[in-house]
């Protein structure tokens, strides 16, 4: 199959569940960013919860190469405070940006025009973000498991537990 | 909720738990199409489409980018996936009668007014300073949040904790406290 065409499938299905699942919409990010409705927490934790166990299994049978993306310091410290700030002003992030424009709400056009103008500002910065920010500390690509120094499956397992019980306590809080 | 098109969407435990079989089910397919395995992500694909919208006015820009050459500009992959995002999002609030257009959310009405153009403003800025600091953290919520946490990357929890903590703290300083 043409790689392009799987991945407009994927893309398709996951748009579509991402609209099916009310994330998209600008109320549910400012309502996970005000701490008033869960609907965006909820949605990725039990995404998150299911992909680990998939992934995993497919890791340990050989089947797929897991890709951690490197803990650079600097540059996840200042860039996720950074990506939280414009987030938070938006109310969108990019991939539900582009989903909300799917379902009618086209000032998400205006976001989208934001961040091809804040990744084109990016690559400008780059030369001097890379032997300044980027040249702090690099810890690697490095997973969980390794850093605690245990067996992937327990540290699966572990987390499941706790994802598992904050799912009780939104349900309980009614959250 | 009682807005009647709400009735029509899914527990968020249920659609998150289906994007998480979607996930490895792409991981599984991009390993076999593709030979290496992709994950979901969405940011890199605004690197390549600015690199292409560049590219069009000034070539030469683009070519001698050390960034873009990096990325390498060019529909790929991610890039239909982000349109197939658009498309799927379509296709679901068309079927359950919950596509509506909309200049201005709401609770931003509230909260600055009525004006397109100043939330235009807003989106515009906000994105641009989310596209900045996700290229940098080198994910965005799909990328770092979705991706990161199911391979249970350390980066992944780090900058998904960063993207929440600030957003809770600007949306507290932009929106204040008070329940709406």
């Amino acid at each position: 199959m043409n790689p392009l065409i799987l991945g407009l499938v994927t893309g398709v299905i996951f748009g579509f569940l991402l609209q099916k699942g009310r994330v998209l919409r600008f109320e549910k990010q400012l309502g996970a960013l005000r701490l008033q409705d869960f609907t965006i927490i909820k949605f990725m934790l039990s995404s998150i919860l299911v992909g680990m166990f998939g992934l995993l299994i497919l890791q340990q049978a050989g089947w797929i190469a897991l890709s951690h993306k490197p803990f650079n310091v600097g540059a996840v410290v200042i860039g996720g405070a950074l990506f939280g700030v414009g987030w938070a002003i938006a109310g969108y992030c990019p991939g539900t940006s582009v989903g909300a424009v799917g379902e009618g709400r086209w000032h998400a056009l205006f976001a989208i025009a934001g961040m091809l103008a804040g990744a084109a500002l990016f690559a400008e910065a780059y030369p001097w973000l890379k032997t300044t920010v980027l040249a702090w500390k690099d810890f690697g690509k490095i997973g969980l498991p390794d850093l605690l120094g245990i067996n992937p499956w327990w540290c699966a397992l572990g987390l499941a537990v706790l994802y598992l019980g904050l799912f009780v306590w939104f349900e309980r809080r009614r959250l | 909720m009682s807005a009647s098109s709400d009735s029509k969407g899914w527990s968020p435990y249920l659609a998150g738990a289906l994007v998480g079989l979607l996930a490895v089910l792409s991981a599984a397919a991009t390993t076999k199409v593709m030979g290496k395995t992709n994950f979901l992500g969405a940011s890199t694909t605004f690197v390549r489409a600015a690199g292409l919208i560049e590219k069009a006015v000034v070539p030469s820009h683009v070519e001698n980018n050390e960034y873009m050459a990096k990325e390498k500009v060019r529909v790929d992959w991610q890039f239909m996936l982000v349109l197939g995002i658009l498309l799927g999002a379509s296709l679901a609030s068309r079927l359950d009668g919950s596509f509506s257009w909309e200049a201005v959310p709401p609770i931003w009405k509230e909260r600055f007014g009525p004006s397109p153009a100043v939330r235009a403003l807003g989106a515009f800025v906000g994105g641009l300073v989310a596209m900045f600091g996700a290229r940098l953290a080198d994910g965005c919520p799909s990328g770092h949040g979705l991706s990161g946490l199911m391979q249970m990357s350390v980066s992944g929890f780090v900058a998904l904790a960063l993207f929440f903590g600030a957003g809770v703290l600007t949306a507290h300083w932009l929106y204040g406290g008070k329940q709406s």
